[in-house]
């Protein structure tokens, strides 16, 4: 049985340098984000200097795989010949207000057809891609119950 | 110090346009429909095309200007011109950049144009087919976020659920461009009329907001303006149409990466409508027609919104179709069509009949119209809009 929320087919991502800690960070079920050392706010995505203070020394930090839904689609039309026949699907874009409020956006796991609701609490579900080459695990969204 | 400003300073002396094709439709390469526009843009305003001596375009334009020169025989190419950004977003500001160009002495006469042949390139509603993917579309593809509607169908949820807004008013700007379409002979629409029936029957693209109605076509075909400096454009063969205002841009980090604007729920257009409206010396409420651009229809509202012709509480009573249509509406709105059923040539479309409009030449000819705003693709960063007015207005 897949654990997977979509199907198999779908771009992988490159795993960039710039993003590398976050990568590392989610094969070990850990969130870690961009943090600036200079003035100690989280951005996301990843960037080459804060667009807070200007620092080139940012670092990395681990922070509470928890937020609140912003917002969310629910796409019917396949985009991608890997979801041909698949059916409707749930993106929801998350805020971090434990982390100066970055948003990350993720599949809503549960019943496609579920009704949605922004603002609602959410916590993060790591999605192993274990056969992959490079293997890469996604950070998939639940609603907290 | 003088007033830096364009008001009145350049004007749009010719418009031309090739027959519009659904996507694939085109018998023509893109490159040749680049050349039939700009040849129609010079015939219209009665200018040697050997006189023409910039151009400048957007969305990454594949006919690039010294090209089109070379083809064209121009005697010698003063400004060639790219505006960053995909879509529509700058076609405002290929005709504002044209005007910087001539007001400033950089050129004498230059070209705008948008030309697409999606037959012969590659289409926009698919996603990408790569096996990895890098850059913000790492944090996006791999959950099935990959194309524009779906890049931008979070801001529009998030407006119409926190306003209230409801999914009828983007029916009826669905329905004011299908409308207006019927009686344009170059519609690829025309004959396709479109009903409240038809639209609520139509198949869900994205829940909760985008039915298939709510999008753009994507098409073939090429649009084209020629701009000179006003004085030039009196000694024409038409009435001049004056830029009265323009701006582009957008406002603080809207191209954060990963859907992480700080005010996400927008078109982007909150500071560049800002400095559109002072740059004419005008507001919403002078504007005789407004050209929308669709990408999807909830971008429209947005995009009104933030212009200031429509406010976020009263946007389910002045979004019906009776109030945006030409005869009766009290604010007729892509009178030839627009993105959705004239044709998506990415804006240029609507910038001709903004011209035809203040000409007296519209198939749907708003009374004495004097003022015509052009409203670029929402949502895209950066993204552009303009005023244009008859010599009344200055």
């Amino acid at each position: 049985m897949s654990t997977r929320y979509l199907p198999e087919g779908l771009p992988a991502p490159a795993q960039e340098p710039i993003a590398q800690p976050y990568w590392e960070g989610t094969r070990a079920n850990r969130l870690v984000v961009q943090k600036c050392n200079g003035c100690g706010k989280h951005q996301w995505g990843p960037e080459w200097i804060c667009h807070r203070c200007h620092s080139f020394d940012l670092g990395w930090a681990e922070v509470a795989p928890r937020g609140r839904i912003y917002s969310w689609q629910r796409p019917h039309h396949p985009v991608h010949p890997a979801l041909n026949g698949h059916g409707p699907y749930l993106i929801v874009l998350v805020e971090l207000p434990e982390a100066d409020g970055i948003r990350m956006v993720g599949n809503l796991l549960g019943d496609p057809m579920q009704e949605v609701t922004i603002g609602a609490e959410v916590e993060a579900v790591f999605e192993p891609h274990d056969e992959a080459t490079p293997p890469y695990t996604l950070v998939q969204w639940r609603l907290v119950k | 110090m003088s007033e830096r400003t364009l008001r009145g300073k350049v004007a749009i002396a010719g418009i031309g346009e090739t027959t519009y094709y659904k996507h694939g439709q085109s018998p023509d390469a893109e490159f040749k429909l680049a050349l039939q526009a700009i040849v129609n843009a010079c015939r219209d305003a009665g200018v040697d095309p050997r006189d023409v001596d910039g151009f400048a375009s957007y969305g990454g334009d594949r006919s690039d200007g010294p090209r089109l020169a070379a083809a064209l025989g121009i005697r010698e190419l003063r400004f060639s011109n790219m505006h960053w950004g995909g879509g529509g977003g700058g076609v405002a500001a290929a005709v504002a950049n044209a005007g910087a160009a001539v007001h400033s002495g950089m050129a004498n006469c230059v070209i705008a144009f948008r030309s697409l042949a999606q037959g012969q390139f590659a289409r926009y509603g698919r996603g990408n087919q790569s096996a990895a993917i890098g850059g913000d579309d790492a944090f996006l593809a791999p959950y099935g976020l990959m194309s524009p509607a779906q890049r931008f169908a979070m801001k529009i949820t998030r407006f119409m659920t926190e306003h209230g807004i409801r999914h009828e008013a983007l029916r009826a700007i669905a329905m004011a461009s299908y409308h207006h379409a019927q009686s344009n002979p170059n519609a690829v629409m025309r004959g396709r009329p479109l009903s409240e029936e038809k639209y609520d029957a139509s198949r869900w693209i994205i829940e909760p907001f985008h039915r298939l109605f709510d999008c753009c076509q994507e098409n073939d075909g090429a649009g084209a303006v020629l701009v000179v400096p006003a004085d030039r454009a009196r000694g024409l063969r038409h009435k001049p149409v004056y830029l009265l205002g323009a701006a582009q841009g957008g406002h603080h980090r809207s191209a954060a990466p990963v859907h992480n604007a700080p005010d996400y729920a927008s078109a982007h257009f909150k500071t560049v409508a800002r400095n559109m409206w002072e740059m004419a010396k005008l507001g919403p409420g002078d504007c005789d027609v407004v050209q929308a651009y669709e990408n999807f229809t909830g971008g429209v509202l947005l995009s009104l919104v933030e212009h200031g012709f429509v406010d976020p509480k009263t946007a389910n009573e002045q979004l019906v179709l009776d109030n945006l249509l030409v005869g009766g509406g009290r604010m007729p709105m892509n009178t030839s069509g627009g993105n959705l059923a004239e044709c998506y040539m990415h804006g240029l479309e609507m910038v001709n009949e903004a011209v035809r409009q203040l000409r007296g030449t519209a198939i749907n000819q708003v009374k004495d119209a004097k003022v015509v705003a052009v409203l670029g693709g929402p949502m895209v960063t950066p993204v552009s809009s303009l005023v244009v007015g008859t010599e009344d207005t200055l």
